[in-house]
């Protein structure tokens, strides 16, 4: 494999290695890598993760297609789509600023950063406004959940089951619920992104984190990629 | 090319380097950590162990008259998830793994050695949380969690277990993540991928099933929590669920998570037999490839656990298919091990004979897997006595041995002490006959009828069950002589020389024990793997086995 | 090894931004016309070319300096089919489901 020529031998000991390479590494180069591949490797476990609750609901949706999609029209495509843009937009913003970076504009890899949150935050703000109408609606599984004579859409002579409903949205709270919690990390990792930025830790040579940073938050928005269409838009035309 | 003499002087080396429980406890240090796994999963093994024993003295008369029904349910569950989860998944991966990937690779230390102190914080963290679940009530569903009963009808303390195997998991991924990093970034130069150590190859293979495998039984495990707690209905068939789900999902990692327990194992004796049989290892291609053939067909063969449960048959023959499919490359090992030995000059030593022991036994698990894999044949023997011969016989017989045998070989360098080596083949030997007085009965248990997780059993069952038991009680023995030992030689053991076994492998080159970062120098990389006939030409006489 | 486009990689990223939205938008109209079968399968397609977007472009998966990262995206993608269509092959195959 092409990789064996990727090791190279230690450097000396007199280089001037940027205060970022760990004692194990040989160079900067190999530590950027080893940290990339890193990354990505976590992100495969994270698509395997999810990976389980889409097959879960592949399985129901295939069995219970009515009352999936009766529950699906009851939940907000148009916040859906609102927040499939609003993440859109934050991975362009995550983009800029490692390119801000790279090209050493402090400033617009600060505001980068700071938006890149802002619209995290949006899509959390409407996420819970959606939690809330579903709680309004009793549509959260559990004691109080109640789903009685919602039409099943191709067939409105049929209402839809409230057991398979039920099961509909406990997937839904679990699926986006998970992406949600996701989100709340990549927050996380964002002030920490934005307080090293603001401390001045990145250069062009060195903003490592920034770049595994930003793959995290960009599975994040591949995920929801796929969240948006499979739990909003089952059953939508008339 | 370091000889049999005898350091003079205390060098500085891992163990000695600092000392303090700090210096343990934040060490980022792969070797420390390596250590610090050693203790941890042995405690768990005398708690799974402790569990088998209970297991089988209550099955040593037909009458359940030991402990209540209850009670034995929580008995076969906790060994099983003990076992499993808490000894064998990180054993050989977490202690000889971690000690010698960046050893074999020639570099200072893991990718990530602070992400490989995580994992082991997270393993513990996962063991109290078992430890405290089993003190405060334990579970009794079986390691398998079999929904509906652990999400709607088992009384006892399921989401607790559940979360405990989920934390645990964490510390399965980090570890697989840091191998594959690892392997792919930090080898020396000149370590090209077919110079490699096999076991090395055989850790990259684990990694992969790691890493893809255990986040679905994560995922799997907050699903049961959620249903649980909340009575959710995604696998409780009254409220529209199908419990099938759960064993589809279970199973997806549990049979590759099977792999991970074998092929570390399988590495330890690729490395173990071209050393003693003075070869170099016969189609190191194919052993190689063979790896990463078993992590991949290992992700195909699910199901075939599932061939009773309701599955349909089409599914069912797709699987059994599969199944078979997945023996080969197995099978392929086991002739490259034999072709090793052909014409080579045995040495008997004690890694050596858990090697044989290993390559017997893992055959005789294989080939019962492949009778389990015939659906008219499991139809009969499914949830019988025979699937835990055939297990046990893979796991203990291999898997276990396998992790003896690597103990056994590198504790030289790892502990810079030798062992005593006559007790050693003794211990293997009392292993070797105790291992197979308790499971070979099991396979004429489960082949007349007894079923498994059952406390009482009708009396013309009792006599093989006796013989088992016995077995048991002599296995215990095998085990507790190597623990003896091993902590006897850390103070009173001979100073072990460099390479007191002539191996071959980066590790052999570094002192024993080895010094915080490894090499003095990056080592440069210019030969082939288990070059034996190079390293004997520089010898005058035959290796003799040191201790 | 740095982005190969560093001359302009800022329109490339105007670009797939664009795309993404557009694709967003038809995703949500498509859903609203009635083609039968193929709906979850245009939603699914789009939804792809969405996720391939980012990852090749946003995550510079293109312009990686060795196939490896690539391998490790196509062999994640390739487990996570396993999962679901081996999965698949026993519910297709049943004829009963649970009756509640």
């Amino acid at each position: 494999m092409s990789d064996s020529q990727a090791v190279v031998p230690t450097a000396a000991h007199e280089e001037i290695h940027s205060p970022g390479l760990l004692h194990h590494f040989a160079t900067e180069e190999q530590q950027r890598d080893a940290s990339n591949l890193g990354m990505w490797i976590f992100l495969a476990t994270e698509v395997m993760f999810f990976g389980g609750l889409f097959c879960a609901y592949l399985i129901y949706r295939h069995w219970y297609f009515g009352d999936f999609g009766a529950a699906s029209k009851s939940i907000n495509a148009l916040l859906g789509g609102v927040n499939t843009a609003v993440l859109i937009c934050s991975s362009l913003t995550v983009v800029l600023a490692i390119w801000a970076a790279q090209t050493a504009r402090r400033g617009m890899m600060l505001a980068m950063l700071a938006l890149t949150m802002l619209f995290g935050l949006m899509f959390l703000g409407v996420k819970g406004v959606e939690y809330k109408d579903k709680f309004d609606e009793h549509h959260v599984p559990g004691a109080t959940f109640s789903f009685e004579k919602v039409p099943i859409p191709s067939h409105s002579d049929q209402y839809a089951n409230p057991q398979h409903a039920q099961i509909f949205f406990a997937l839904y709270f679990i699926m986006t619920g998970l992406h949600a919690l996701h989100m709340v990390v990549g927050l996380g990792i964002f002030t920490w992104l934005f307080w090293m930025a603001w401390k001045g830790r990145f250069t062009p040579e060195y903003h490592t984190p920034l770049e595994i940073g930003g793959l995290y938050w960009h599975f994040v928005d591949i995920v929801w990629i796929y969240l948006f269409p499979l739990l909003y838009l089952i059953d939508r035309h008339p | 090319m370091a000889t049999a003499t005898i350091p003079a002087v205390e060098r500085e080396d891992y163990l000695n380097k600092e000392y303090g429980i700090a210096s343990w406890l934040l060490t980022t240090d792969h070797k420390r950590i390596a250590l610090l796994y050693l203790i941890s999963i042995t405690f768990f093994f005398f708690i799974g162990g402790f569990f088998a024993l209970l297991i089988r003295l209550e099955l040593l008369t037909p009458a359940g008259d030991l402990v209540q029904a209850d009670t034995y349910n929580k008995l076969f569950t906790q060994h099983g998830q003990v076992m499993v989860f808490f000894f064998l998944i990180p054993s050989i991966p977490a202690v000889l793994g971690n000690f010698l990937i960046p050893l074999m690779v020639g570099a200072k230390d893991l990718a990530f050695p602070r992400i490989n102190l995580l994992s082991w914080y997270l393993y513990i963290i996962a063991g109290m949380m078992m430890v405290h679940c089993m003190l405060t009530g334990g579970v009794d569903t079986g390691w398998t969690f079999y929904t509906p009963f652990s999400t709607a009808f088992s009384n006892t303390k399921v989401i607790e277990a559940g979360l405990a195997i989920f934390v645990a998991g964490f510390s399965s991924i980090l570890t697989g993540l840091n191998f594959v990093v690892t392997i792919h970034r930090m080898r020396a130069p000149g370590l090209t991928w077919s110079r490699l150590p096999l076991f090395v190859w055989a850790h990259y293979a684990t990694s992969i099933i790691q890493i893809l495998g255990t986040p679905v039984i994560a995922i799997t495990l907050v699903l049961v929590v959620a249903e649980r707690a909340l009575h959710l209905g995604i696998f409780d068939p009254k409220l529209g669920g199908d419990p099938l789900l759960f064993q589809h999902l279970f199973w997806f990692y549990s049979h590759p998570a099977v792999y991970i327990m074998i092929l570390p194992s399988m590495g330890v004796v690729t490395e173990i037999i071209p050393c003693f049989s003075r070869k170099r290892v016969f189609g190191y291609m194919f052993v190689a490839l063979s790896s990463i053939a078993i992590a991949v067909f290992g992700f195909l063969v699910w199901a075939h656990h599932m061939f009773v449960a309701g599955i349909s048959v089409y599914a069912a023959l797709v699987f059994s298919i599969l199944s078979y499919a997945v023996a080969v490359p197995s099978a392929v090992k086991v002739f490259n091990w034999t072709a090793t030995l052909y014409k080579g000059s045995i040495h008997y030593s004690a890694p050596m004979l858990y090697a044989f022991g290993f390559v017997g036994l893992f055959t005789i698990g294989g080939l019962t897997g492949l009778f389990l894999s015939a659906l008219g044949v499991d139809m009969h023997v499914h949830d019988t006595y025979f699937v835990i011969a055939h297990f046990h016989y893979i796991m203990v017989g291999g898997a276990l041995m396998g992790y003896l045998g690597g103990m056994h070989f590198w504790w030289p360098k790892i502990s810079g002490r030798l062992y005593p080596e006559a007790w050693a083949r003794l211990a293997a030997l009392i292993v070797f006959i105790g291992f197979n007085l308790t499971f070979f009965p099991q396979f004429i248990l489960g082949y007349v009828g007894m079923p498994r997780r059952y406390y009482q059993y009708p009396p013309e069952y009792q006599v093989l069950n006796v013989l088992s038991t016995a077995g048991a009680t002599v296995l215990a023995v095998g085990y507790l002589l190597p623990m003896i030992y091993f902590l006897w030689s850390m103070r009173y053991g001979k100073p072990a020389p460099d390479n007191p076994w002539r191996a071959a492998g980066l590790e052999w080159m570094v002192q024993s024990p080895p010094t915080t970062f490894n090499f003095p120098e990056q080592p440069v990389v210019t030969w082939e793997a288990y070059n034996y006939e190079e390293i004997d030409k520089g010898y005058k006489e035959e290796p003799q086995l040191v201790g | 090894m740095h982005d190969h486009a560093k001359s302009s990689p800022l329109k490339t990223y105007f670009t797939v931004w664009g795309a993404l939205l557009v694709g967003t938008y038809l995703t949500y109209k498509a859903a609203l016309i009635d083609l039968g079968p193929f709906n979850p399968v245009v939603a699914l397609g789009i939804a792809t070319t969405k996720a391939l977007l980012v990852a090749l472009f946003f995550m510079h998966l293109k312009n990686a300096s060795e196939r490896l990262l690539k391998l490790v995206v196509a062999s994640t993608s390739f487990f996570l089919m396993i999962l679901l269509f081996l999965t698949l092959t026993d519910y297709m195959s049943r004829p009963w489901t649970i009756t509640s």
